[in-house]
């Protein structure tokens, strides 16, 4: 007679050298506000970024919004134009979908790079068209605008972490 | 002996002091190590930001916990309630008073049924969970508080057993005798011994695969749930104490406590070295393995460890009596070890449980 | 004497750490068994069938992300294909391509967070396997992070196809991924497959019989861990799924350790669809033309696709205006919920959590 044996430990034996190996693996933290990812250069980042030069007042991203967000003023102007007077968006409702960008024909609005926009009051988080602009911390980020995206650092991909350990901190 | 000047008093006085504070800072130095030590077998770092390393994140949990409000149910036992909190530490601290750091030292040195009054008195912790469990006023505590009675009693049987195997090879119930007697580790001379120990006094402190007193995702926290603030801080020294004296007795009772190569000084530093191996080993356990339903728990206690761990002391005891417990025992208690294990493991039942109900 | 005893009914309520969302279970309970139990949800009622009137067809897309959460791809897939259906629109191949891509990189992620707080629930409570399951997914994520920019509400699928092209740093990446990803189950298995424990509380417990399945309407892993080879993309195949060759896990009895086991398979089927995939991409353009704003014909049109959790269905009815009339959403996890009640009665607290948390579900479905 032969006597099998199975579920004798064998199991619990495999998950705990499982578990051994793992600790001579690098960690896979990163330690947020000293080192940082660098997030896609397609990144719909949590702010909205506007050309003045390029706007003409059309209202295509408005129309495109599902929620109504972006509100838009504009008065006749002189050379036969709209002249943009209020361009306010409401970055508290917006759920930074990118259909305003996506629709824009004139490539006047970008999505924004950054994303540690948080602010302490709900009403600092509708944005009126002097705090849309670019400036050196709002910088555009590349989706759905291909000649932006071009000039953007690669993605750091968690595939390409070396797997050794070294560093124990 | 007494220590400083030979004086009752001073003794005690100081000694009192000592196990406090090892109490404290080695519940403290436990909840680090812990923390820290979950992390490279998750891939991950441990908290590092309180303090260089995050040594100081124990001190900064300990401020977290008493600054918060303390806040009974409004139609929970009050006296119950606050009793049960500080019940639940009182074994711990009466263990740790008997065990010696050093040769003969301790607070009570040389106590001659050491063994004895350790298991007495661990017995005591059931009262003060089921207390707790019961005094909330809160249906997930008292099914946690049902669970208590049933499991910790039941351990309590195979951790005995499996001590007895210790004591009747060294002769002695005095902890100090123990760990002098034989010149070879008693987890050597009966492994068996020291996995239903190790197993027993998993599911005694709640912990590891055994913790479904406090299960965090059926049971919201179980027999905790209701408390917070300096009770809670109560609890969760309790509870890191309880795996300290575990692992202390452990340590001393297996891997024979503070004796180490090097000179005599140093036996405390060994001591705490092979406290921190246990303890390191309970980790292990409970990060990679889930969690056991309370009738495969009772069933496990019952059916498993408690016929194994009999049979271990019957072969323990016909070793003794009739060759001494010579070195080449070893051997044997390894075969007739495996060989349980193997035949213990045809008695593994799968899933089932399932109870009729008339709808 | 005698021994008299009163089951009493415990509220698993709302804010529970192992109810997946916000779900409330009213289960009565004598002793420890269960035996009664009564679903109340609810609590993440949003409102976006209606919404989706006043919306145009495009605008719906964010919408359709925010049901299913973990598995925002496909449920932009089943959307984009009912209203293709509705208004005939064909799609490009190396669109049809990429959807398949993405949907299959979406069942594997999806798959790992269910396996990964199944495992949870059932007690390894310091997390550990969903840690491992993290790491895997972090892959996937930051490869739809490479695509469309977010990292879980897409929003990448279009009308006619998807919105962008892949990036060129893609297809290594996604190469390098798929490579590794069978090891990575190996390795897995070994930590778990075995384990005597998980067999202990898992084998057996809250078994769906063949006929109660299949009167409830279960669909997904539910129904194919009873025993019943039904998929979508084989019984009513759409996209290009019959280029392909992969096989359809089930299991044998229908318990939660088959549930799991179909999950772990259906990762690896997934795979191997992905290595052809990649193989056979094609190039071409990745959307087809299409007006600025769709005025469907009149009609309805029912399109449905085999999410990671059973069936998910879009049913639009148009009256060719800008913005759907109706449109209802058969979400797979609020009908297999139905079947929960006859699964948990009889056994344990601990089952139930766990019978509960092996049918997998999001409540952004359930809720809408």
């Amino acid at each position: 007679m032969k006597l099998e044996f199975e579920r004798y430990g064998k199991g619990l034996a495999k998950g705990m050298t499982l578990t051994f190996r793992h600790v001579f693996r690098r960690p896979i933290t990163t330690q947020y506000p000293e080192q940082r990812l660098i997030p896609s250069r397609r990144f719909r980042g949590y702010e909205l970024i506007w050309y003045k030069n390029r706007c003409t007042g059309c209202g295509t991203c408005a129309k495109s919004c599902l929620q109504g967000n972006i509100e838009i003023v504009t008065s006749k102007g002189t050379e036969n134009n709209y002249v943009v007077e209020k361009f306010e968006v409401d970055t508290g409702r917006c759920i930074f979908c990118g259909l305003c960008v996506e629709a824009c024909p004139y490539e006047a609005l970008f999505m924004g790079k950054a994303y540690e926009r948080a602010s302490y009051r709900r009403g600092q988080l509708v944005l009126s068209k002097e705090q849309l602009e670019l400036s050196a911390e709002r910088q555009p980020s590349g989706y759905a605008r291909p000649k932006v995206e071009a000039l953007l650092p690669k993605q750091t991909l968690l595939l390409e972490r070396p797997r050794r350990r070294w560093g124990w901190h | 002996m007494l220590w400083p000047l030979d004086n009752y008093w001073a003794h005690f006085g100081v000694f009192t002091v000592i196990v406090l504070g090892f109490f404290l800072i080695g519940v403290m130095a436990f909840t680090y190590v812990e923390r820290r030590g979950f992390g490279p077998f998750q891939l991950r770092l441990g908290p590092n930001r309180a303090g260089p390393f995050g040594v100081l994140q124990p001190v900064a949990d300990a401020i977290k916990v008493l600054l918060k409000e303390d806040i009974v149910p409004a139609r929970a036992d009050k006296w119950v309630h606050w009793l049960a909190s500080v019940i639940v530490l009182l074994p711990v601290l009466l263990i740790l008073a008997v065990i010696p750091f050093h040769k003969g030292h301790g607070l009570i040195p040389d106590l001659n049924i050491g063994i004895l009054y350790v298991v007495a008195v661990s017995a005591l912790g059931v009262m003060g969970i089921f207390m707790a469990g019961w005094a909330s006023n809160n249906k997930y505590s008292l099914i946690a508080a049902m669970r208590v009675v049933a499991t910790m009693v039941s351990y309590e049987i195979p951790l005995v057993l499996s001590i007895i195997g210790v004591v009747l090879i060294s002769g002695s119930l005095s902890l100090n005798d123990i760990v002098e007697g034989h010149t070879i580790p008693f987890f050597l001379l009966t492994p068996l011994g020291f996995l239903v120990f190790l197993l027993s006094a998993m599911a005694e402190i709640n912990r590891g695969p055994f913790d479904l007193l406090e299960a965090d995702s059926e049971l919201v926290a179980g027999f905790h749930t209701e408390y917070s603030g300096m009770k809670f801080a109560l609890f969760y020294l309790a509870e890191y104490g309880h795996a300290l004296a575990m692992s202390a007795i452990a340590a001393t009772l297996f891997f024979r406590g503070w004796v180490g190569p090097g000179s005599e000084y140093i036996g405390v530093l060994w001591f705490l070295v092979k406290m921190l191996f246990i303890f390191i080993l309970l980790i292990w356990m409970r990060v990679t393995f889930p969690r056991l339903r309370i009738d495969q728990l009772m069933g496990f206690a019952w059916k498993c460890l408690f016929p194994l761990a009999l049979i271990n002391l019957l072969i323990v005891g016909v070793e003794v009596v009739a060759w001494e417990a010579p070195w080449w025992i070893i051997f044997v208690n390894f075969a007739v070890a495996g060989g349980l294990i193997l035949l213990w493991s045809r008695f593994f039942k799968l899933g089932g449980g399932r109870v009729e109900v008339r709808v | 004497m005698e021994l008299r005893t009163e089951p009493f009914v415990l509220n698993m309520g709302p804010q529970h750490p192992s109810t997946h969302g916000v779900f409330r279970m009213r289960v009565t309970f004598d002793g420890e068994v269960v035996v009664d139990m009564e679903p109340i949800f609810g609590y993440l009622h949003r409102g976006i069938e209606k919404l989706a009137e006043t919306r145009t067809y495009t605008q719906v897309i964010p919408l359709t992300d925010r049901l299913d959460y973990l598995a925002s791809m496909t449920n932009n897939h089943a959307y984009v294909l009912a209203v293709e259906k509705l208004a005939g629109i064909p799609v490009p191949e190396r669109a049809e391509y990429l959807r398949v891509i993405m949907d299959e990189l979406m069942r594997i992620s999806s798959h790992l967070m269910a396996v990964g707080f199944f495992l949870n629930d059932l007690g390894c409570s310091v997390y550990t396997p969903l840690l491992y399951m993290y790491r895997e997914r972090e892959k996937i994520l930051d490869l739809f992070e490479m695509v469309c920019g977010q990292r879980l509400t897409y929003n990448y699928m279009r009308i006619g196809g998807v919105s962008h092209d892949i990036p060129e740093e893609f297809m290594p990446a996604l190469k390098k991924f798929v490579a590794e990803m069978p090891s990575f189950i190996d390795e897995y298995d070994q930590l778990l497959a075995e384990n005597e424990i998980l067999l202990a509380r898992t084998k057996g417990v809250g078994i769906l019989p063949r006929e109660l399945a299949i009167n409830a309407s279960a669909s997904g892993p539910v129904l194919r861990a009873s025993g019943i080879k039904w998929d979508i993309r084989k019984k009513d195949p759409y996209s290009v799924y019959e280029r392909f060759d992969f096989e359809i896990p089930t299991g044998k009895v229908g318990d939660t350790y088959d549930r799991y086991r179909v999950r772990i398979q259906e990762m690896r089927q997934s795979a191997h669809i992905l290595e052809q995939a990649i193989e056979q991409l094609p190039s071409g353009e990745v959307q087809s033309k299409m007006p600025h704003l769709l005025h469907p014909p009149v009609g309805e049109a029912y399109g449905h696709i085999e999410a990671p959790r059973g069936e998910l269905g879009f049913y639009l009815v148009s009256d060719n205006s800008i913005a759907p009339y109706r449109c209802h959403i058969r979400a797979p996890t609020l009908i297999n919920l139905t079947a929960l009640r006859d699964m948990v009665i009889g056994w344990k607290l601990a089952d139930a959590i766990i019978i509960f948390g092996s049918i997998d579900i999001i409540l952004g479905e359930v809720d809408r």
